[in-house]
């Protein structure tokens, strides 16, 4: 290693001036008084609790609604990095559909070679229901919220695709409202490309998404699992913005084989339905029987295209950790073209050589379990002590395919606003796509994640993490 | 609008009303304890009646005191109408329709029960008590002026106030039917100055008092009270308004919805026998029996008109 410094710093060259994005930014924020900006911050915290911004905490108190900690320093991109990333993100994309596609009908990259069977057969994620059916379209992820994480000035990685149903978008649009609230000043001299669009553009998407015969506007609605979900808040604020209908399970009903909602006049059909119920609870006929969140018959009323379900069921297959290695693999294949934006370099665990390494290297790597997502279940090996260092290692022993590994990513750090001003914290980045048979749309920016704690890589919010807006600047 | 939807929007107003009025009650009988004209023990048993929460308390506490009546109706967890526990029902209605509401409304009502449950962490002493209850009263004041100013007069609006109404016409009926004997004796014209007390704590619990002296002048009668809380349209908490109010609000919909429920015949029932009524005639054929009719009336409405726009499965 040379003696370059070890993270990757958004906002500073080495030498200490501020990197080109950053400039119109600090050049403010150097005649700002701290203490101001301190108050600012203590605003900001009551106008997501007085808007209700907030979130529920598994397994706490009913009472405990929790807000997302928000810093009021941007994180920025400059356009020509934005530029640069929606081409990589569109690709992908574009590849997660295509095999999608394939994975539910004749499966060429099985029989290419490309991918081995069994981790799609054996995938819990792999909806036998959805063989040889055509969705909508051909559209299986609607919306897909892409993890991208940085490590040097043209270095990103995806680290996720969130192809099932990428949560945070609510928070996206909340921090710019809040940003605009109470910087405007900020917004008059730097041009910052506009994210507010997003629910009109997630409307018209899902619109262009309707089955085949829909006449005139589609009806559309927001499927939410309920009021104690820990995503209510983005269930309502996306139905509310984007004119949709805000339904529970038990509004919905199978009717003359169209799936259709009790309104105060009766039956009304919807012809566009985006989901934020697991595939498992979607529909208790076909999935789990013991289900009160989804609808009986839906996938029925799928089947025979009288709706369009954003996302598809069975989509998860494309987002399983196991399948997330062969990603490159995948771009390539149905792309034809090299994959833009790289993974981060992946041992399976289930490859006996892999596993070997991952055994002797343990401490330095991120450990991951397959199906796991919310930063539960996973083991940072730098941050573990012994004890759970020689836990992990026998649970790594026990099923070995159950995991994945990665390096310790040296993620990018961004300033944030503490007591005595800024100071770098480690960040990612999930940009939000919206996918209809009309094309690919990225909204500029995304949701900055950012480790709150001195030095944590962690971001997840259920681990302490926080949010800050993220601007693209125009070119 | 969702069948659930309009049901959850007539629940959070409900909701709101009772725990408005629920403050009332305690003002009221905060005041008469105050002024020790009658047994003041006496007159919270009459509260926690007229707020329909005596078995609940009498569960909890052995004997009724000013102490264990305030905090139970404000904020006791084991009181499901407590004050606190209707905003809270208010609130987490809101939640379920917030789609249904304008950014304001929903903020007015957030912030209503976030400064309720500040409030009310912990007792209230008794010096704070009629600044608490001034401040929540505030709170909902806000919730709906929210709703006036900025919702659009479509089904929304309609089954929002038929909430309003229906549980405002409920609850002055439950005072009239715990007091009602306080009326009762000799229909004097000139009462003694405990049946003064009496008298003018009812108006009060439904914060009439100083209307009523703008209609009537000094003289409170039991008579002018009846008249005043039943059948006088000027009156916004009186039973003939509040139907009058539902009856309108239920035209609405069945305007902007084109369709004609069971529910409307019943209002309209409703109505007309309000308006055909006298206070002389309602006293002959007795008071109890009236309001006793009345409450289950209104009940029958409300169970019809969930019915009518399908609210549950």
């Amino acid at each position: 290693m040379s003696d370059a410094p070890r993270f990757f710093d958004e906002l500073a060259a080495p030498g200490g001036a501020p990197r080109p994005p950053y400039a119109g930014y600090c050049a403010w924020f150097d005649g700002e008084d701290i203490a101001r900006l301190r108050r600012k911050a203590a605003d900001a915290e009551r106008f997501f609790r007085r808007t209700g911004i907030t979130f529920n905490v598994y397994g706490a108190e009913e009472a405990d609604e929790r807000l997302i900690p928000f810093d009021v320093v941007p994180r920025i991109i400059s356009g020509r990095e934005w530029a640069r990333l929606t081409r990589g993100i569109e690709q992908r994309v574009r590849a997660i559909n295509a095999f999608l596609y394939d994975i539910y009908h004749r499966q060429e990259i099985v029989r290419a070679g490309r991918i081995p069977e069994r981790l799609i057969a054996r995938n819990e994620a792999f909806l036998p229901q959805m063989i040889g059916l055509a969705p909508p379209g051909n559209v299986y992820t609607h919306i897909v919220g892409v993890d991208l994480v940085r490590t040097g000035e043209d270095e990103f990685y995806v680290l996720e695709d969130n192809a099932r149903t990428p949560s945070g978008v609510s928070y996206m649009l909340e921090n710019r409202e809040t940003m605009l609230q109470m910087f405007p000043e900020l917004f008059s001299h730097i041009r910052v490309q506009p994210v507010q669009d997003y629910p009109t553009r997630l409307a018209r998407s899902l619109a262009a998404c309707a089955p085949a015969g829909c006449p005139g506007r589609p009806v559309i609605a927001v499927l939410t699992p309920g009021i104690h979900n820990s995503a209510y808040f983005e269930h309502s604020f996306l139905a509310d913005h984007a004119g949709a209908e805000l339904v529970e399970g038990s509004d919905l009903r199978v009717v003359d084989g169209r799936l259709a909602m009790r309104t105060t006049r009766g039956f009304t059909p919807i012809d566009v339905l985006y989901r934020r119920v697991d595939d498992a609870f979607l529909d208790p006929l076909n999935f789990r029987p013991d289900s009160v969140l989804g609808v009986p018959g839906i996938l029925d009323v799928y089947r025979s295209g009288g709706i369009t379900l954003a996302n598809a069921p069975g989509t998860g297959i494309a987002d399983d950790k196991a399948i997330y290695s062969y990603m490159p693999d995948i771009v390539e294949f149905y792309t034809g073209e090299k994959a833009l934006l790289p993974n981060v370099p992946t041992w399976r665990c289930s490859e006996p050589d892999a596993l070997k390494y991952v055994l002797d290297n343990l401490s330095e790597l991120v450990v991951k379990e397959v199906h796991g997502s919310g930063g539960y279940g996973m083991l940072v090996g730098p941050a573990a002590s012994k004890k759970e260092l020689a836990a992990f290692r026998a649970k790594l022993q026990a099923r070995p395919a159950n995991y994945i590994a990665q390096p310790t990513l040296a993620l990018s750090t961004v300033p944030v606003l503490t007591r005595a001003g800024l100071a770098p914290r480690h960040v990612d980045l999930r940009p939000f796509v919206l996918v209809s048979p009309k094309g690919i749309d990225i909204t500029p920016g995304g949701l900055t994640r950012v480790a709150l704690k001195k030095g944590s890589l962690v971001v997840n919010s259920s681990q302490g993490g926080g949010t800050k807006d993220t601007w693209v600047l125009e070119e | 609008m969702l069948g659930k939807t309009a049901g959850g929007l007539l629940w959070m107003f409900r909701y709101l009303e009772r725990s408005e009025n629920t403050t009332r009650l305690i003002e009221a009988g905060f005041r008469i304890a105050l002024t020790r004209a009658s047994n003041a023990d006496d007159e919270w048993a009459s509260v926690l009646d007229a707020s329909g929460a005596r078995a609940a308390h009498g569960q909890r506490h052995a004997t009724v005191t000013q102490a264990n009546a305030v905090d139970f109706l404000l904020r006791d967890p084991a009181n499901p109408s407590s004050v606190l526990a209707c905003i809270e029902a208010a609130r987490n209605n809101a939640r379920l329709v917030r789609t249904a509401l304008s950014r304001e409304v929903w903020e007015a009502t957030n912030e209503c029960w976030m400064e309720a449950k500040r409030l009310l962490a912990r007792p209230v002493r008794e010096r704070d008590l009629p600044e608490v209850l001034a401040a929540i009263r505030q709170q909902s004041a806000l919730v709906r002026g929210a709703l006036h100013g900025t919702m659009l007069r479509n089904d929304i609006f309609n089954f929002a106030r038929i909430g309003t109404f229906l549980e405002r016409a409920d609850n002055t009926a439950r005072i009239l039917d715990v007091k009602y004997y306080v009326l009762l004796p000799s229909i004097s014209q000139i009462g003694s100055p405990l049946d003064n007390v009496q008298w003018e704590n009812i108006l009060r619990s439904v914060g009439g008092l100083r209307s009523f002296r703008w209609l009537h002048g000094a003289e409170i009668t039991p008579l002018g009270i009846a008249q005043f809380l039943i059948l006088d349209g000027r009156m916004p908490r009186s039973l003939a308004f509040c139907t009058a109010k539902i009856a309108a609000n239920m035209g609405y919909l069945e305007k902007e919805y084109g369709a004609r429920h069971p529910g409307h015949a019943l209002v309209e029932a409703l109505l007309g026998r309000l308006s055909a009524a006298s206070t002389e005639a309602i006293f002959e054929a007795g008071l109890h029996e009236f309001i006793l009719d009345f409450l289950s009336d209104v009940a029958g409405l409300a169970a019809q008109i969930e019915t009518d726009y399908r609210f549950y499965g």
